[in-house]
């Protein structure tokens, strides 16, 4: 059925065929007809944040813990501008995000108009793709086109912008059945040759590893269950990068924990010394290869990628698959257990004994302390206090966050919400307001450093106007505790500009938000605290106040590989290389 | 893996993973993307180049399908053999792009380029520089009684060193189109 009505009305009559149940967004001039209609249905929740890039957050958190693309709208100018950190942080994640943004009359553009910005030229590098609608007429195809855009191939965000007289002309309705297919239709499917190849190296492999991302995740909850069922099957050893906890069970037998710069020191030695490394759905991103010239010497590598770019972008790899990781998987699954799922188990068992003694190094550990709450030990008491529980976290960006992947056991994916190639501070806290409005009955928690947390607390006035029971864990140094982590390593324990002064208190703060304040700064009253943050039913600040110079280890200082990984406190000094000191 | 692997279609087309890993030597290209007429991608193109470093030797872009609204965009860069797969595996990332032909490693090809040259001079030298223009068979196309402007059509390299002979000889200016490429056969 084709319907004429107005631009605006075609918006939300879009995302309705689209399947939305939830915009995150705020109003202004250039998008009051939209709003108009906003207003005149119930189909459609819209959840009013207090700045832009904490709508786009909120999406991002909502698309990561449901699998289904987030939708923001927003005005023209300031909204869009403000937007742009959180399309970079879903571009960089592969989030599925559609922002509609409002624009002036298109006969003013151009003419420097009150709130007008060049919204696409912005966009266009922190996008997958953006579009002008300039004619009503093809409005809501280009909406279409939008979602299928931002949710098929390698996920991404994509922006619409709307002048308001496009919004106010009327025009026929096109739904998603009559919308033209475009050209735009990724490979899914992986080239059987290279599979074939891939699993005669797994019959044969002696010191093999799985090394998966994000990937695994963004194809739907079928590929991690493949994954689960290969991994298991073979008895291989498997690692993940931050994007990518949950995709196989922190419980399962294969699992060795994160990789990386401060991943755990089994995974990140069987990753240096492995003969074949499987690269399922990650990028070789610099947070995980360490120095590229002796990133895994001795393996032969096989990558799979929805996205042709990742592969050989900075490692070499001796079979590249292109492909849905889901699909892929699937015919490995079928090839190798079609050739008598054969694997070296002798090989492999020697391996794992050499992991084992890895695993001995116990690098997790940490000196406990009776006067001071070790953030460790914070983490440690909180999942063990809520790891039964239907849980999601998120995470703001620096130490809190790496201890979050390091002390936190992740069952399940989409349960991870953390910004992990951009690394935007004042993510998390928007982010599981969006989690929460997706999973209104689960229990939802934001560790953050008090210092990213202030970045976004404005949207406090969000959690407590939707009534959101989210639980904002500060592991509270008073330190920008990565940076100045950093400084101690690099730069001459010169702490420039690292240390929060002036902090506000939180629980007055929360308090003057009509929310629930917890302070905890002895050891011996953070289970009881904890409890209470639970059991409060309503959004909790909750103050931990920890130890404030505790470091994040293990590390791999920048510049160096994967076998030269500090542990401790043991021989910091010069441990990072002229070389090393310009990476970030 | 040896050359007889590499399929049409497989993952493995690239010839460069027969080559050492990333070598350094910077190699020239010339790149055919087809692309959807449509407003920005153009910028969407220029911008991918600089957003990632990438080199622009020379660009031509014009519609060739006016009926299905398509675009041919020529660019010529140079890069190293990894740099070079990147930018065309990048490239086929922009939505609205169709197909990226690397003409250097598809076959042969033929590439061609138009200049117009105004050059200024009486006596000796005019007559020398139409002598030239004639050598390299530039045609006359605009003309006083103290300038020329030629036009000339061919291989950059070619107009390169026709502007070399015409500079000493009263060359005022020139405008170049870029390359314009296609491949050689069937």
């Amino acid at each position: 059925m084709t319907r004429e009505m107005t631009g605006a009305k075609m918006v939300v009559q879009a995302l309705i065929d689209q399947g939305v149940d939830t915009v995150f967004g705020y109003p202004g001039g250039a998008v009051l007809p939209i709003y108009d209609e906003v207003f005149q249905q119930n189909a459609i929740r819209h959840i009013l944040v207090r700045h832009e890039q904490g709508a786009v957050h909120a999406a991002e958190g909502y698309a990561r813990s449901t699998g289904k693309p987030g939708v923001v709208l927003v005005t023209s100018g300031p909204g869009a501008t403000n937007a742009v950190t959180g399309l970079t942080d879903a571009l960089m994640d592969s989030i599925p995000i559609i922002v509609l943004t409002g624009q002036v009359p298109t006969f003013m553009i151009g003419s420097d108009a009150f709130q007008e910005a060049d919204t696409v030229g912005i966009t266009r590098p922190c996008t997958k793709h953006n579009w002008l609608v300039k004619d009503t007429a093809d409005l809501s195809a280009k909406i279409h086109e939008a979602f299928h855009v931002a949710t098929s191939g390698r996920p991404g965000p994509v922006l619409v912008d709307i002048p308001k007289d496009v919004q106010f002309a009327s025009a026929t309705y096109i739904p998603p059945s009559k919308t033209p297919v475009g050209h735009y239709q990724p490979q899914v499917k992986g080239d059987m040759e290279t599979i074939t190849e891939l699993v005669a190296a797994l019959e044969t492999a002696q010191r093999p590893i799985f090394y998966t991302g994000g990937g695994v995740i963004n194809s739907g909850p079928g590929a991690s269950q493949l994954l689960r069922e290969l991994v298991d099957a073979t008895g291989f050893p498997i690692t993940s990068t931050l994007m990518g906890l949950g995709a196989y069970p922190a419980s399962g037998k294969g699992w060795l924990g994160m990789l990386g710069m401060h991943g755990l020191y089994e995974a990140n030695l069987a990753m240096h010394g492995c003969d074949l490394m499987i690269n399922v759905g990650a990028r070789f991103d610099d947070r995980i290869t360490g120095r590229l010239d002796a990133f895994s010497p001795k393996s032969r590598k096989a990558h799979i990628d929805i996205d042709p770019s990742s592969i050989n972008k900075v490692i070499h790899v001796d079979m590249p698959i292109v492909g849905d990781i889901g699909h892929v998987l699937e015919d490995v699954l079928k090839v190798w257990k079609a050739r008598g799922r054969k694997v070296n188990s002798e090989g492999v068992a020697k391996w794992w004994r050499q992991i084992e003694t890895w695993k001995e190094v116990n690098c997790l550990k940490f000196a406990s302390d009776e006067k001071s709450i070790k953030p460790q030990h914070a983490l440690s008491r909180l999942e063990a206090l809520t790891k039964d529980r239907d849980r999601y976290i998120c995470t703001e960006v620096g130490q809190h966050q790496m201890w979050a992947a390091q002390y936190l056991n992740f069952e399940d994916p989409n349960r991870w919400m953390t910004s992990g190639g951009l690394g935007t501070m004042g993510y998390g806290f928007p982010a599981s307001i969006g989690v929460q409005i997706a999973h209104p009955d689960a229990l939802v928690i934001n560790v953050a450093g008090e210092a990213s947390w202030l970045m976004n607390m404005q949207e406090m006035g969000t959690a407590v106007q939707y009534r959101l029971p989210v639980k904002q864990f500060i592991l509270n140094n008073e330190r920008l505790g990565m940076v100045r982590q950093w400084q101690e390593l690099l730069h001459g324990e010169r702490y420039s500009q690292s240390w929060s002064e002036a902090l506000p208190d939180f629980v007055k703060l929360a308090e003057a938000f009509g929310a629930k304040g917890i302070i905890c700064k002895d050891p011996a009253d953070l289970d009881d605290a904890i409890m209470e943050m639970l059991d409060h039913d309503g959004p909790v600040i909750f103050d931990c106040l920890v130890e404030k110079h505790e470091n994040c280890f293990p590390m791999i200082p920048s510049g160096e590989p994967h076998n030269k990984m500090l542990l401790g406190e043991v021989s910091l000094k010069d441990a990072i290389g002229t070389k090393g000191a310009v990476l970030v | 893996m040896s050359a007889l692997h590499i399929k049409k279609g497989s993952n493995k087309h690239s010839a460069y993973n027969l080559r050492p890993n990333f070598s350094d030597v910077t190699e020239k290209h010339t790149l055919a993307i087809l692309v959807d007429n449509e407003a920005g991608v153009l910028a969407r193109v220029i911008g991918l180049f600089s957003g990632r470093g990438y080199n622009i030797e020379s660009l031509t872009v014009a519609e060739v399908d006016h009926t299905g609204h398509l675009s041919r965009i020529t660019i010529v860069t140079t890069g190293t053999p990894q740099v070079i797969e990147q930018i065309k595996a990048q490239l086929g990332r922009i939505v609205p792009v169709h197909k990226v032909h690397d003409l250097t490693v598809e076959g042969p090809f033929v590439e061609r380029e138009l200049a117009l040259l105004k050059v200024e001079g009486s006596g000796e030298k005019r007559v020398e520089a139409l002598r030239l223009a004639d050598i390299f068979r530039a045609h006359v196309v605009d003309s006083t009684l103290e300038s020329f402007v030629f036009q000339l059509t061919g291989a950059p390299d070619k107009i390169d060193a026709f502007a070399d002979l015409m500079r000493p000889l009263g060359l005022q200016e020139i405008a170049r189109t870029g390359v314009a490429a296609l491949s050689r056969g069937l």
